[in-house]
């Protein structure tokens, strides 16, 4: 193994399920457009959830027939179907050779696919009520698979015939952003020339009850699903839950260039840290420090200027964090008011994907870069005061975009960062 | 129930099953249900317990395990409904 931390490594290929968009060319006509993928769910209602709305990336059923061989989705719950769909996808776009059962090992080829919940939708409707009923002799032999904590990137490594290291990372909503920085390290180091990575989360009811019992849901936009996520805005209520996958692959340059990739993007800098409970922090709020500390520490890494930056993709859920979050990009930038970079929020229009999060946003962020636009962030025409001295950067509408960088962060239960500049490709 | 209504039962319980679809177009009852419709061995348990579920009987795990070929699942399956 040669060890060669100045590799560079780029992006190559991505693959989205999302409430508001299966595939590339629908997900990035939602995010231009401004398309909500919230809606109501009467489950939710019959179940008393306080917040009865959700993101759920649609007509799941019928993709997945197209996707999978019926005897893979016995064992398949939501999120390892999720994973497999984009991850396929991904595959496909980094225009990777044709996979089947029988098609041979890519020993260069890794994952890290992140799950913040896992296979709770498995637990909750099959394993905990046939264990409670005394049958566990009839649970079969799929529940394992679907229960165990690598349940997504084990079935994804099994598809595609992946001979890198697989496994699965779970850092709350952390996840799929840790997933992306450890890849590129990975990548980085010299253990993989590709590694995909991203994250998924299930839709399951089980998945988010947690959260409406916590009263972090917004509970008051019921009877209208598409206002009902609000980052940023004066009315937010708490985050609107959300699911999906959004992975990347990640290729060391020489890779790419040796087999003529199209490149995406670059990772110009990334960190990951925690805030240790302190300062503020704890298992459930970040210390303002440990935030501040991982942007510094991934704009060192890439040599990157404060000042280069000139749009963030916020982890901005819609709750009381958002001011805080904006502050914290504020000091770890030395930028403020009118020279604070374009900001929005993805979350605005498919919720809160939780360990799919830091995948589908990290996926609409190097979209954006790509294709020069950054998307605007529905719900916030009422910006809370405490953001009022930045209004000009918050984007409410798309726009183009033709900076060099855009810095997405993901912060997660546990007190946990993660923080990652994409910088346009450039030979 | 005949055999070959059990045998044709047999062959759609196990059907999703199979790895192997092409093989089930020349299935017979000297098809190795691992071998030549490429099951998934783990995927056993869940076919025995479809049998269980659609001719409402009980297999025992020795007579799961002495499972090999589909006419084996016929065999079991009509001593038990007699």
């Amino acid at each position: 193994m040669v060890t060669n931390d100045s590799r560079r490594v780029v992006i190559t290929g991505m693959g989205v399920l999302a409430p508001n968009g299966h595939g590339l060319e629908a997900f990035e006509a939602a995010l231009r457009a401004g398309v909500s993928g919230i809606r109501f769910y009467e489950e939710l209602e019959e179940l008393k959830f306080g917040c009865q709305v959700g993101g759920i990336p649609q007509d799941v059923e019928e993709i997945k027939h197209r996707y999978l061989p019926e005897e893979d989705l016995l064992a398949m719950n939501q999120a390892m179907t999720y994973t497999a769909i984009a991850g396929m996808d991904c595959w496909r776009d980094a225009g990777l050779p044709d996979i089947s059962p029988d098609s041979e090992v890519d020993w260069d080829t890794g994952a890290i696919i992140g799950a913040g919940i896992g296979g709770l939708d498995t637990a909750g409707d099959k394993l905990i009520p046939k264990v409670l009923a005394k049958r566990v002799r009839r649970l079969g032999s799929t529940m394992v698979e679907q229960v165990m904590g690598s349940a997504v990137s084990a079935k994804l490594g099994g598809i595609l015939g992946l001979g890198g290291q697989v496994y699965t990372n779970s850092s709350a909503c952390t996840t799929g952003t840790e997933a992306i920085v450890n890849a590129y390290l990975h990548i980085r180091e010299g253990r993989a020339k590709r590694m995909l990575a991203g994250g998924a989360e299930g839709s399951s009811p089980y998945i988010w009850a947690g959260f409406d019992g916590m009263r972090v849901l917004n509970t008051k936009s019921n009877a209208s699903p598409e206002l009902a996520s609000r980052p940023m805005s004066a009315s937010a209520g708490g985050f609107i839950p959300g699911s999906g996958a959004g992975l990347l692959l990640l290729e060391s340059l020489e890779s790419a260039q040796e087999r003529g990739a199209r490149i995406y993007a670059e990772i110009g800098g990334t960190n990951v840290n925690c805030g240790g409970h302190r300062g503020g922090g704890s298992m459930t709020a970040p210390n303002p420090e440990g935030v501040i500390r991982c942007v510094r520490a991934a704009m060192a890494e890439g040599g990157i200027q404060a000042d280069e930056i000139g749009a963030v993709n916020g982890h901005l859920t819609a709750t009381f964090a958002d001011p805080k979050e904006i502050e914290n990009w504020s000091k770890a930038l030395g930028r403020s008011g009118p020279d604070f970079p374009l900001i929005n929020s993805t979350k605005s229009m498919i919720g809160h994907g939780l360990g799919a999060a830091g995948g589908l946003e990290c996926t609409a962020t190097v979209l954006q870069l790509y294709k020069g636009f950054i998307h605007g962030s529905l719900n916030c025409e009422d910006l809370h005061p405490e953001i009022e001295s930045i209004k000009n950067s918050v984007v409410h509408s798309t726009c183009d975009y033709d900076g060099k960088y855009i810095a997405k962060s993901s912060f997660g239960f546990g007190d946990v960062n993660g923080c990652i500049i994409f910088r346009k490709w450039e030979n | 129930m005949n055999e070959s209504e059990v045998y044709e039962k047999v062959v759609g319980l196990i059907k999703p099953y199979a790895k192997n679809q092409d093989a089930l177009s020349s299935i017979s009852s000297e098809s190795n249900i691992l071998e030549d419709l490429e099951v998934n061995s783990a995927r056993l348990v869940d076919i025995v317990l479809a049998f269980e579920d659609d001719f409402d009987i009980e297999v025992e795990d020795d007579d799961a395990d002495a499972i090999i070929t589909i006419g084996d699942a016929v065999k079991l399956i009509c001593t038990k409904i007699g």
